[in-house]
């Protein structure tokens, strides 16, 4: 998010701040570790965890705008530090830890931002977000409250997209082939736009609608929930 | 990369590069979504049920030991003859010897994803046997000289056409494309099979441990037929099939019809308790039960993984897994296809052999959902990635990983990374897509999102 | 000298079992990010009942849901005010299916049906030729349940004739009597273990409709390798 997707990271900073709270970005930190962790290499996967942890420790919450780093730090660093020193703060963290929209309708008590995006829009699920953290509901729930926007599910929300993080590298054709069938699937719905609350989706999506040459876009959920 | 994973990564491309292959798996697939739908939804709830069925599996698992035992006893007590097999070899040795012994001339099987997995056909083959897929789709497939397809629906990759020419070709029929008359043409020619075969070899669904019985499962009535009318009745099965009690059965029989076919019962559920008893008018004289390790106590030792013995075969992972449904099931080349055979087959067959199959996912978590006994099933796709990469660390890739934790966690390191991407990303676009693109794996068929001129971080330094 | 004794491969898997359980697995389910609302529960009888699709108290009710599914099923299911009407029902039967000769085994419904349908009947009860069974149209047997909750039929070699009889020939026809109707398979699987346990039936066998597949194109054909047609008379 911080080099290819820097958007999505300002707008959440943007609404978070409108509600009136203070946000810090850790300067140190850069990556979950999710990549070497979901390749089994766990110990580089906590050479780039430990320092996270550290630099989180004094949050009194962590939101994060993405389901699959979001479940990486709320489901996985406890697995990842178990019988490790750091196992305690693993799960200090976890315990405080939210995804951005579930942040903000379950914790936060919030859905209505003040939000004006007029659009035809189709919402993608990541998996991680959907299957690791529950999360399906507080998207919604969001983008009902913003003003002029329409909301048309496409048949295949929650299937994966392809991506997978290193998945898609290792195994192109495969991963291509499901992407094909997420842009199928949201072009048939006629949206303007397919919004995700996981940059990485809609990064390999996107890349493929360009490929196409479609007119379909991609944007993070917080983006279209910042525009006023 | 083994051999195994060339031959994936060359079969996966075939598949996903055939769209008329690609849309008929998901439109076979499409219409056992809806039927399944209807069938969860009638239940009370399909959770809990997943939860109980989950609960009893772990209790048959964690005491294997005791209710392996009680099962043999009670089987033994009415004349079933067990035999227990360390191996796929050993199993095959066992069977044959039956089938020496009783000078058999033709053997019918029914449906027996065990016998897949020991190379069962070809060994009897090898040795002058003839064997007979009863099942339809076996039949079918077995006409082609192919494994089955899916574990559950295996000749589900054939259109009508296509099995109309192949009965044509290899059973001299004139009959249309139309299933109802294909499906005839292999009735006609399994009635005669049935009536003549010396041995009648099955598999089973679940192995009873209260009662000393097999409970087998089908739609056809083959597996009843091979089970009623040859003399010698061989049954192989895995140890992990056991259930405790014969009432567990009124919750998993409906839950592998729906989860497996999307019906609330299938056909035929049979439970065999021994061979033709005294006083019975037909069945089996003999009945041998052969039950099958082959690496199931390794998996079982592995407690982490305990759970993935709690498989009762019923496809639902297979079915709903986005990779499975875009390369098919040959692609796998090996018998136990889709997520559960994407996790059990590196222990059965060897991690650094097989390791590609659990690394061939993007860990999406519908196989988990759909799982109807709550096996953790991307979750292992993980520590079998673990586990391979502890073993056998791939050297480069270690350490490109090393490099990212160096560099994302120097600030300065970040920010120059950075600097020097966005100076380079337009020469980029000479390479794209071309042997010298180091992005190339992504790029022959997406666009890379180009490098923001302003990062977050960036932005972050800026307004403070 | 005194030899180790030859451990056999039953001796050797079971051992590998017991080593393997040393060490215990997290409990069923621990990994479920929303578990299911019931607390986990042991496996009792009663919890199928509570997860499977509900089936109503009475027997109108339960005569009900079995008729719908016997109908969903393609099953031909009649009940019947009398005996005359049962006859009568299945001498219909037996013109229009231009039936020929029949397999059956003595019991009072079957008998008793073979005797109204008055053809040449190979009987299962004292042994049978299997060519000659082959040659029958229709297959008559009893049963020990009507299932109301899947609309199933329950055979048994004792119920039924043994194993062939409800498979072999195209066309099985049960004659019930509606007193045999049960709710569910939990009651079905009771009323197996009250009535038989420990002398079991060597083969028991829930048949639920005429056999079908789905095998090409995942059409639905019925009559794969069991009967195409499955007849229930109810008395």
């Amino acid at each position: 998010m911080d080099a290819l997707f820097p958007r999505a990271g300002i707008s959440m900073v943007h609404i978070l701040e409108r509600l009136g709270h203070r946000v810090i970005c850790p300067e140190e930190i850069a990556c979950c570790g999710q990549p070497p962790f979901n390749s089994g290499y766990f110990a580089e996967a906590r050479s780039m965890a430990g320092p996270v942890l550290e630099a989180l420790k004094t949050a009194e919450a962590v939101v994060i705008g993405s389901g699959s780093c979001g479940a990486m730090v709320k489901k996985f660093y406890p697995e990842l530090f178990a019988g490790t020193p750091q196992a305690a703060l693993a799960e200090q963290i976890a315990s405080k830890t939210w995804e951005f929209s579930d942040f903000l309708v379950n914790k936060l008590g919030v859905t209505e931002l003040g939000a004006h995006f007029p659009a035809r829009v189709t919402f993608h699920d990541g998996c991680h977000g959907l299957r690791e953290l529950g999360i399906k509901a507080s998207p919604r729930a969001l983008l009902r409250q913003v003003r002029g926007l329409e909301l048309i599910e496409m048949k295949e929300a929650a299937t994966c997209c392809g991506f997978g993080g290193t998945f898609a590298a290792k195994f192109p054709a495969i991963s291509t082939a499901m992407g094909e069938v997420k842009c199928s699937s949201a072009l048939e719905t006629g949206a303007e736009y397919i919004v995700s609350n996981d940059s990485s989706c809609l990064m390999h999506v996107q890349g493929l609608l360009s490929r196409q040459g479609q007119s379909l876009k991609t944007l993070h959920l917080a983006e279209v929930l910042a525009q006023q | 990369m083994s051999t195994n994973a060339t031959q994936f990564q060359a079969a996966a491309e075939k598949v996903t590069g055939d769209l008329r292959q690609r849309q008929f798996i998901r439109t076979a697939l499409g219409n056992y979504e809806i039927a399944r739908d209807l069938r969860k939804a009638s239940f009370q709830s399909w959770e809990s049920a997943r939860q109980t069925a989950a609960t009893t599996k772990w209790q048959a698992i964690n005491h294997l030991d005791t209710h392996l035992e009680a099962l043999v006893a009670k089987l033994e007590a009415r004349g079933t003859k067990v035999h227990w097999a360390s191996n796929g070899v050993q199993a095959r040795e066992i069977i044959l010897a039956i089938v020496r012994d009783k000078k058999a001339r033709s053997i019918i099987k029914s449906k027996a994803m065990t016998s897949e997995e020991i190379h069962l056909n070809d060994a009897l083959e090898k040795a002058g046997f003839d064997v007979v897929e009863s099942d339809l789709g076996e039949f079918i497939v077995q006409l082609r000289g192919e494994a089955p397809y899916h574990i559950v629906f295996p000749s589900m990759h054939l259109t009508r056409g296509q099995i109309r020419e192949l009965f044509q070709k290899e059973l001299g029929s004139t009959s249309s494309d139309s299933p109802e008359e294909l499906t005839m043409v292999a009735r006609q020619v399994m009635r005669h099979k049935y009536i003549t075969a010396d041995i009648g070899f099955t598999g089973g669904n679940f192995a009873i441990a209260e009662t000393g019985m097999i409970s087998i499962t089908e739609n056809e009535g083959n597996a009843r037929l091979t089970a009623a009318l040859p003399k010698t009745m061989v049954t192989l099965l895995g140890i992990e099939k056991v259930l405790p009690k014969l009432s567990d059965l009124a919750l998993f029989l409906p839950m592998l019809a729906t989860a497996g076919a999307g019906q609330a019962l299938t056909c035929y559920n049979t439970m065999y308790g021994g061979p033709r008893q005294p006083g019975e008018v037909d069945g089996p004289e003999e009945w041998h039960v052969i039950l099958l390790d082959n690496h199931r106590t390794e998996l079982l030792a592995d407690a982490e993984q305990r759970d993935a013995l709690h498989c009762i075969r019923c496809g639902a992972c297979l079915n709903v897994c986005p990779i499975f449904r875009n390369v098919g099931g040959h692609t796998y080349g090996t018998t136990y296809s889709g997520p559960v055979g994407s996790v059990i087959t590196p222990h059965l067959r060897g991690l650094q052999d097989w390791k590609h199959l659990s690394s061939a996912s993007s860990l999406c978590g519908a196989c988990t959902e759909a799982c109807p006994v709550k096996i953790d099933l991307h979750h292992h796709l993980l520590q079998n990635r673990r586990n391979a990469a502890t073993e056998k660390p791939a050297f480069f890739e270690r350490l490109g990983y090393r490099l990212l934790a160096f560099i994302a966690n120097d600030r300065v390191l970040w920010l120059v990374a950075k600097k020097i991407g966005r100076l380079t990303q337009p020469l980029q676009h000479f390479v794209k897509g071309t042997a010298l693109d180091p992005a190339r794996a992504w790029t022959k068929t997406r666009d890379l999102p180009p490098l923001a001129p302003v990062s977050f971080k960036e932005w972050w330094r800026n307004r403070s | 000298m005194v030899e180790e004794p030859v451990m056999t491969e039953r001796d050797k898997i079971l051992t590998r079992i017991r080593e393997a359980l040393q060490v215990p697995a997290a409990q069923p389910g621990a990994h479920d990010a929303r578990p299911a609302t019931a607390a986990a529960p042991s496996s009792a009888i009663g919890e199928a009942r509570r997860w499977l699709p509900k089936v109503g108290a009475s027997f109108d009710e339960q005569l009900a849901l079995f008729a719908k599914n016997a109908a969903d099923l393609k099953a031909n299911f009649q009940l019947f005010a009398s005996v005359e009407e049962l006859n009568a029902a299945l001498v219909q039967l037996r013109v229009a299916e231009n039936w020929q000769r029949v397999a059956s085994h003595q019991a009072e419904l079957s008998s008793r049906a073979c005797t109204v349908l008055d053809l040449p009947v190979c009987w299962t009860d004292r042994g049978y030729d299997v060519l000659e069974m082959e040659k029958c149209d229709a297959g008559i047997t009893e049963c020990d349940a009507l299932i109301a909750q899947t609309g199933s039929v329950l055979v048994t070699t004792r119920s039924a004739g043994g194993r062939a009889l409800s498979i072999l020939p195209p066309h099985h026809v049960v004659i019930a009597r509606r007193t045999q109707l049960v709710a569910d398979l939990t009651a079905a699987f009771a009323l197996i273990q009250q009535k038989y346990a420990p002398d079991y039936p060597s083969m028991i066998s829930f048949i639920t409709g005429p056999s079908r597949t789905g095998d090409i194109e995942r059409i639905l054909v019925l009559g794969a390798h069991g009967p195409k047609k499955l007849t229930i008379f109810c008395l």
